[in-house]
C-alpha cells in the first residue's frame, strides 16, 4: 500500500514536471533572421541536375505552445487571416495543405514573412520583430499539422469552422514547389 | 437559516465600504434605471427579512412549546380531527401567502424591467460599445465618418441627456455592467443590441464585465465619466482632432519608434501612418485616466512597463512584448504622454 502509493506521487509528479517546459516562455535572443535570410533556400531551381534540398532548420518558438498560441494570436492581429483565411486561403495560397510554393522549414515561412514574396505577399519587415516572424512561423506550420499535438493549439474562442491545429492530420509537404496548387 | 444568514450577510457585507460606493454600488444609484433596481432591491429585501423573522419567531415558539419527556414511553397522542383541520388551514394559508408574494415579486420584476428600458426622451446621445478579450472599443458614430470620437475603455457622457448604447462583441459574450448607472447588460458577437439610461449626478462610475469571457475577465474594467453637458461637448472636440504634433525631440523620435515598430500594426494614431483597428485607438491615449481596461493608471511608469511586457500585467492579452531599448521605450513614453 505505502509502496504503490509513493510510486503514483513519484509518477504523478513526472507526469506533472514533463508538461512544464512546453509552457516555457522564450527570454533568449532569437535566431539570428540574417543568418536565416542568407541560408535558406526558396526555389525548387538549382543549377546543376540534382535538387540540393535545402537542410531542415529548427525553431525553438516550435516546441512552446505559448509561443504558438501566441502566433495564432498575431496571424489574426497581422490579418494573415485577411489573405490566407483560417488557412483555407483566399487572396493568398492555403496554408494548411501539402504544397508549399517556397517549403515549409520554419526558416523558408520566416524568410517568406519577412522578405515578402513577389505574387501578393507583403513584406513584415521593419514592422514586426523578428522573435513574433518565428512565432508565427510556427504557428503557420500547426496549421499543417508539421507540429506535436502537445504544442498546437487547441479549439479557440471564436466559431470553430475547421478542427483545431492540435487535431489536424499531419500534410505532408511536397518540399519546394514554386507554383501554386492547381486547381483539380 | 442558510440563506437567511446570507441575506443578511450579504446586506452586512453590501454596507461595507470595500470600494468606494460612490464608483461602484448598486445602492448608489446615479441614474433613474439604477434607481428603479435598488427600489426592488430594498422591497425584495424587506419582504426576505419579515420572512426571516417569522421564521425564527415560529422556530422559537415550537420549541417553547414542546415538552419532551425525557424518558418512560412516549406519550400516546389521540387523534384529534379539530386540530387537524386547523393545522391543514395553517399550512394552506401558508402556501397561499407565499405564492401571492412570488407573484407580486415577480411582476414587479417585470415592471421595474420596463420602466428600465422605456426610452423617454429624444434626441439621445448614441455611443457604441464594443467588447473585445479584454477592453471595451467606444464610439460615438456619426453620420459624417471624420466626425467619429473612437476611444477605450473610458465613456464620456453628458449629465442629464439620455444615453443610447448600442452593444456588440468582437469574439466572446461579455457584459457591459456599471451597477450605479442601470442593469447588466449582455454584448453578443455579431448581434447588436441596444439600451438606455440618464445619469444625474456628474462623477466617475466604475464599471466591469460580468459574463466570464476568458483568462482577463477580471482585468476588464471601464468607467463612465458623467460630466456637464459644455464639459462633454469640450471633450468630443479634442477627440475630434488629429494626433497632437510631437513638440520635444524626445516625443518626435518617440513617434518615429512607434512607426517602425509593431505598434502601428496593431493600433491608430490619427494623423499618423499608424492605422489598425486591433487595439484600442491611441490618438488621444493621454486624456485618459487608466490603461489596460482600468488595470493601471495613466503614468508613465506603468506605461513603459505596460509596453515592454503586457503579458506580465495581464497574461494572455492580445498585446503582445516590445522588446525595446530602453531610449526607445522612452521615447515612445514620452510621445503617448503627449497625445491629449
Ligand atoms: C495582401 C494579402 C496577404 C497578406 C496580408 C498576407 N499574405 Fe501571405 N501570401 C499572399 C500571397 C498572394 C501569397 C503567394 C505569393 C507568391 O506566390 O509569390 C502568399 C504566400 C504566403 C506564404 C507562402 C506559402 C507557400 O506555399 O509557400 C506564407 C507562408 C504566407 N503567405 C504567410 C503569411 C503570413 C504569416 C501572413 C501574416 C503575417 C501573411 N501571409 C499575410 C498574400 C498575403
Ligand atoms: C499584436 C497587437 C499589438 C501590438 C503589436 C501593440 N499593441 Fe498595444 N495594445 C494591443 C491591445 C489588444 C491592447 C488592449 C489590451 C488590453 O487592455 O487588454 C493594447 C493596449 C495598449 C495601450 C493601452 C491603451 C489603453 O487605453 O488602455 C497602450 C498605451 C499600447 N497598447 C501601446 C502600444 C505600443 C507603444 C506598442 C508598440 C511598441 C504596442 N502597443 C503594440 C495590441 C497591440
Ligand atoms: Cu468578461
Amino acid at each position: 500500500m505505502q509502496v504503490r502509493l509513493q510510486l503514483m506521487v513519484v509518477l504523478s509528479a513526472i507526469t506533472v514536471l514533463g508538461s512544464c517546459s512546453r509552457e516555457d516562455r522564450i527570454l533568449r535572443q532569437p535566431p539570428s533572421a540574417s543568418n536565416t535570410l542568407n541560408t535558406v533556400q526558396i526555389s525548387g531551381l538549382n543549377p546543376g541536375a540534382n535538387l540540393i534540398p535545402t537542410p531542415p532548420s529548427s525553431n525553438m518558438y516550435q516546441e512552446s505552445a505559448y509561443s504558438v498560441s501566441e502566433g495564432q494570436k498575431l496571424f489574426e492581429a497581422y490579418n494573415c487571416v485577411g489573405c490566407h483565411a483560417h488557412g483555407g486561403g483566399g487572396i493568398g495560397p492555403p496554408l494548411m495543405d501539402s504544397n508549399w510554393i517556397y517549403g515549409s522549414e520554419p526558416g523558408n515561412i520566416f524568410a517568406t514573412i519577412m522578405q515578402g514574396r513577389p505574387n501578393g505577399m507583403p513584406s513584415f519587415r521593419n514592422r514586426i520583430p523578428e522573435y513574433q516572424a518565428w512565432e508565427i512561423a510556427a504557428y503557420v506550420r500547426s496549421m499543417a499539422g508539421l507540429l506535436p499535438k502537445g504544442v498546437s493549439p487547441n479549439r479557440t474562442d471564436e466559431m470553430n469552422i475547421k478542427p483545431a491545429e492540435s487535431s489536424t492530420p499531419k500534410q505532408t509537404p511536397t518540399g519546394i514547389t514554386g507554383v501554386p496548387e492547381q486547381p483539380k | 437559516m442558510t440563506a437567511a444568514l446570507s441575506l443578511v450577510a450579504s446586506h452586512v457585507l453590501a454596507q461595507a465600504k470595500v470600494l468606494d460606493p460612490g464608483r461602484h454600488h448598486v445602492l448608489h444609484p446615479a441614474a433613474p434605471q439604477a434607481g428603479h433596481i435598488e427600489w426592488l432591491y430594498w422591497f425584495i429585501f424587506w419582504i426576505l427579512f419579515a420572512v426571516f423573522v417569522l421564521m425564527i419567531a415560529a422556530f422559537a415558539g415550537a420549541g417553547a412549546k414542546a415538552r419532551v419527556v425525557a424518558s418512560g414511553p412516549l406519550p400516546i397522542v389521540e387523534k384529534d380531527e379539530e386540530a387537524d383541520h386547523r393545522a391543514g388551514w395553517a399550512v394552506g394559508s401558508a402556501m397561499a401567502i407565499t405564492v401571492a408574494t412570488l407573484f407580486v415579486v415577480l411582476v414587479l420584476s417585470v415592471v421595474t424591467g420596463k420602466r428600465v428600458e422605456g426610452l423617454t426622451s429624444k434626441n439621445p446621445v448614441t455611443i457604441q460599445v464594443t467588447g473585445h478579450q479584454w477592453w471595451w472599443e467606444v464610439s460615438y458614430p456619426n453620420s459624417q465618418a471624420d466626425q467619429t470620437v473612437t476611444t477605450a475603455n473610458e465613456i464620456h457622457v453628458p449629465v442629464g441627456s439620455p444615453i443610447v448604447i448600442l452593444t456588440n462583441s468582437k469574439d466572446v459574450i461579455h457584459s457591459f455592467w456599471a451597477p450605479n448607472v442601470t442593469g447588466k447588460r449582455d454584448l453578443l458577437p455579431g448581434y447588436s443590441s441596444a439600451f438606455w439610461f440618464e445619469i444625474d449626478q456628474p462623477g466617475i462610475y466604475h464599471g466591469q464585465c460580468a459574463e466570464f469571457c476568458g483568462l482577463q475577465h477580471a482585468h476588464m474594467g471601464f468607467s463612465i465619466i458623467a460630466e456637464s453637458v459644455d464639459e462633454f461637448q469640450a471633450w468630443q472636440q479634442q477627440q475630434l482632432k488629429n494626433a497632437a504634433e510631437p513638440s520635444t525631440s524626445e516625443a518626435i523620435r518617440g513617434r518615429e519608434v512607434f512607426l517602425t515598430h509593431a505598434c502601428l500594426m496593431c493600433h491608430t494614431i490619427r494623423g499618423t501612418d499608424a492605422g489598425s483597428r486591433f487595439g484600442p485607438d491611441l490618438t488621444h491615449v493621454a486624456s485618459r485616466n487608466m490603461i489596460a481596461s482600468e488595470t493601471l493608471p495613466n503614468t508613465a511608469g506603468a506605461l513603459a512597463g505596460w509596453i515592454v511586457d503586457p503579458q506580465r500585467i495581464k497574461p494572455g492579452t492580445q498585446m503582445s512584448p516590445n522588446p525595446l531599448s530602453p531610449d526607445d521605450l522612452q521615447a515612445v513614453v514620452a510621445y503617448l504622454q503627449a497625445l491629449h
